[in-house]
């Protein structure tokens, strides 16, 4: 398998990460290089073999339906980069 | 005072022979005149670092004091901290004073352990020798030339030049034990579930777990009883009793059963590193250990599968990063999906998106099957493979790099070499099993080698005793780095 240019910037979108073409032909060389040292998993017989997400199989957990955080609101927006009136600021997304 | 072990500073904080002031000042000295040249640390706090050292004098003198109340420890930025700086080594959170703090950081609070600062990472805990930091790179106190590993080298190299007589380090892959390794330190990588990781910024969460870094194994003892228990904030926390990790620190090593993995004794570890090995175990077998040989067949594979998990999971868990609720937002922009691509691409270091792209790869349409479960299969059969092993014998031992610590830049521009020096220990993290390193000597340059010791699923007490008795017959952890 190896990734074209377009691939690279296919990707890229996907990611919402913006790449000028110099960039995207560095990252094809690095990514495909990458998938070089995964491909050899592809030879392996894996059937029959349950996949395995966690190392400890857990059920998850649950909790009461009860309010267990106090309004922190004003400390966490005062890291955000833009907010007012206690509401995220974004650029229009409708007209 | 800054050339003890946790365990000393704890006895002499007891008999009132120093207070916690004065031992957080010595090592706030230290940091000051050494950090420049190693650049260990992002953030330095005295006046914060001394009002809780004073609190914690102030605790022992009420008599509240516990073990380590007031021997500092330094965190590694990953941790959120609450009035802190807690970048990631990233230049997307290069703005973010932490509102909360991480379960961990609530623990050595409770515990009274004043924090020395947050120490320099791989950005997202993505590298082996923390030279994707956006702060720049660590240097490795035993040569400033070279890397100190990654992606915990700050934390690794704070306390390797006595800068810190403990840190806190995350592993997802490698992350503690390699640069310990390379910086002739000892840590702990416990199960996977046994350390919450609230507040601990999310890089492969099924592989993610926090660990002690300190010089000595009794050390890492004491640290895991803060670190360890249930949080029901973290989803795979593990309900689990309490335990005392220093319980079984003095058993003698009679009748062990040390299991040495064929693989990893096969080509591909330097000479040095082969021969320092070689001589732990003729020391283990004096202490009174049998060894057996095991197979781990399918450990091969791990770097392959590690590379097609971690990143599904750190495309998933970075999408967070998108300008809108913490962290850096580009300056320019001209419509709410270009402010997600510019903030992106400036915000993150290029092996972060590197890994991001990979991620959002195989989990793409078409190709989930064919990478993401493929590379969960194989975590099976990688897990079993221990399972098999761990029917002969108590714990396995192994290296814990290939090599010894490399020249700053050697790697830096080849992804796949520098992935592969975490190649004998990502296959721990598929399987979800606690794993040390410890130093076990130096190589022709004077350079620390690191032996690994891997244990079943909730054996830490019995690692910890492994390396314990091994140090008391040794002092290649006590090993200082010359000149600094």
């Amino acid at each position: 398998m190896s990734l074209s240019i377009d691939d690279v910037k296919r990707i890229a979108k996907l990611a919402r990460i913006r790449v000028t073409e110099e960039e995207a032909v560095g990252y094809q060389g690095q990514l495909n290089g990458i998938f070089g040292l995964i491909e050899e998993m592809q030879a392996v017989d894996t059937a029959g073999v349950q996949p395995m997400s966690h190392a400890q199989d857990l059920a998850q957990r649950l909790r009461p339906d009860a309010v267990t955080e106090p309004d922190r609101r004003a400390a966490f927006q005062a890291v955000a980069p833009q907010t007012e009136n206690g509401l995220y600021l974004v650029p229009k997304v409708i007209e | 005072m800054t050339d003890q072990t946790l365990k000393q500073l704890s006895a002499l904080l007891a008999e009132g022979r120093a207070s916690s002031v004065e031992l957080t000042r010595d090592y706030l000295d230290r940091i000051q005149a050494l950090n420049p040249t190693l650049n260990a640390f992002v953030t330095v706090d005295p006046d914060s670092s001394l009002a809780e050292a004073a609190a914690a004098d102030a605790r022992r003198a009420s008599g509240q004091a516990g073990p380590l109340t007031g021997v500092p420890i330094a965190h590694k930025d990953i941790f959120c901290a609450e009035g802190w700086l807690t970048t990631c080594g990233s230049k997307m959170l290069s703005n973010f004073v932490s509102p909360y703090d991480a379960h961990v950081i609530e623990q050595f609070k409770a515990a009274g352990m004043p924090s020395l600062g947050k120490t320099n990472m791989d950005e997202f805990a993505m590298g082996s020798s923390n030279e994707t930091s956006h702060f720049g790179p660590v240097k490795n106190p035993w040569d400033t030339a070279r890397v100190p590993g990654g992606s915990s080298g700050g934390s690794a190299t704070c306390v390797a030049a006595r800068l810190a007589p403990a840190a806190t380090g995350t592993d997802t892959g490698g992350s503690i034990r390699q640069p310990a390794a390379l910086c002739g330190i000892t840590c702990l990588k416990p199960t996977y579930g046994v350390v919450s990781r609230y507040g601990m910024i999310a890089f492969a969460s099924s592989l993610d777990q926090g660990g002690p870094m300190a010089l000595s194994a009794e050390d890492c003892a004491l640290l895991l009883n803060v670190m360890a228990g249930f949080d029901g904030r973290d989803s795979t926390s593990l309900e689990r009793a309490k335990e005392d990790y220093t319980r079984d620190l003095a058993k003698p090593l009679a009748g062990l059963r040390i299991g040495l993995p064929r693989e990893f004794f096969a080509a591909g570890m330097s000479a040095d590193t082969a021969r320092a090995v070689e001589e732990a175990i003729a020391q283990y077998r004096r202490l009174g250990a049998e060894t057996v040989e095991v197979g781990l067949p399918n450990s091969r594979l791990s770097v392959a599968a590690y590379y097609v998990l971690a990143p599904a999971e750190a495309s998933s868990n970075l999408s967070r990063f998108d300008g809108v609720r913490y962290g850096y937002r580009a300056a320019e922009y001209k419509d709410l999906t270009d402010m997600y691509e510019r903030t992106r691409a400036e915000g993150f270091g290029a092996e972060v998106k590197r890994r991001i792209m990979i991620g959002t790869y195989v989990l793409s349409h078409g190709y989930y099957d064919a990478y993401y479960i493929q590379a969960q299969r194989l975590r099976r059969l990688i897990a079993d493979d221990f399972a098999q092993a761990f029917q002969a014998c108590d714990v396995i031992l192994g290296p814990t790099a290939p090599t010894t610590a490399f020249k700053l830049g050697e790697k830096s521009d080849d992804p796949v070499q520098m992935y592969l020096s975490d190649i004998y220990t990502i296959a721990v993290n598929l399987a979800g099993l606690p794993g040390m390193s410890l130093p076990c000597g130096f190589d022709s340059q004077g350079l620390p080698i690191g032996l690994q010791l891997i244990g079943n699923y909730f054996a830490e007490a019995k690692m910890l005793n492994v390396a314990h008795q091994y140090q008391l017959a040794t002092d290649w952890h006590a090993r200082a780095p010359q000149g600094i």
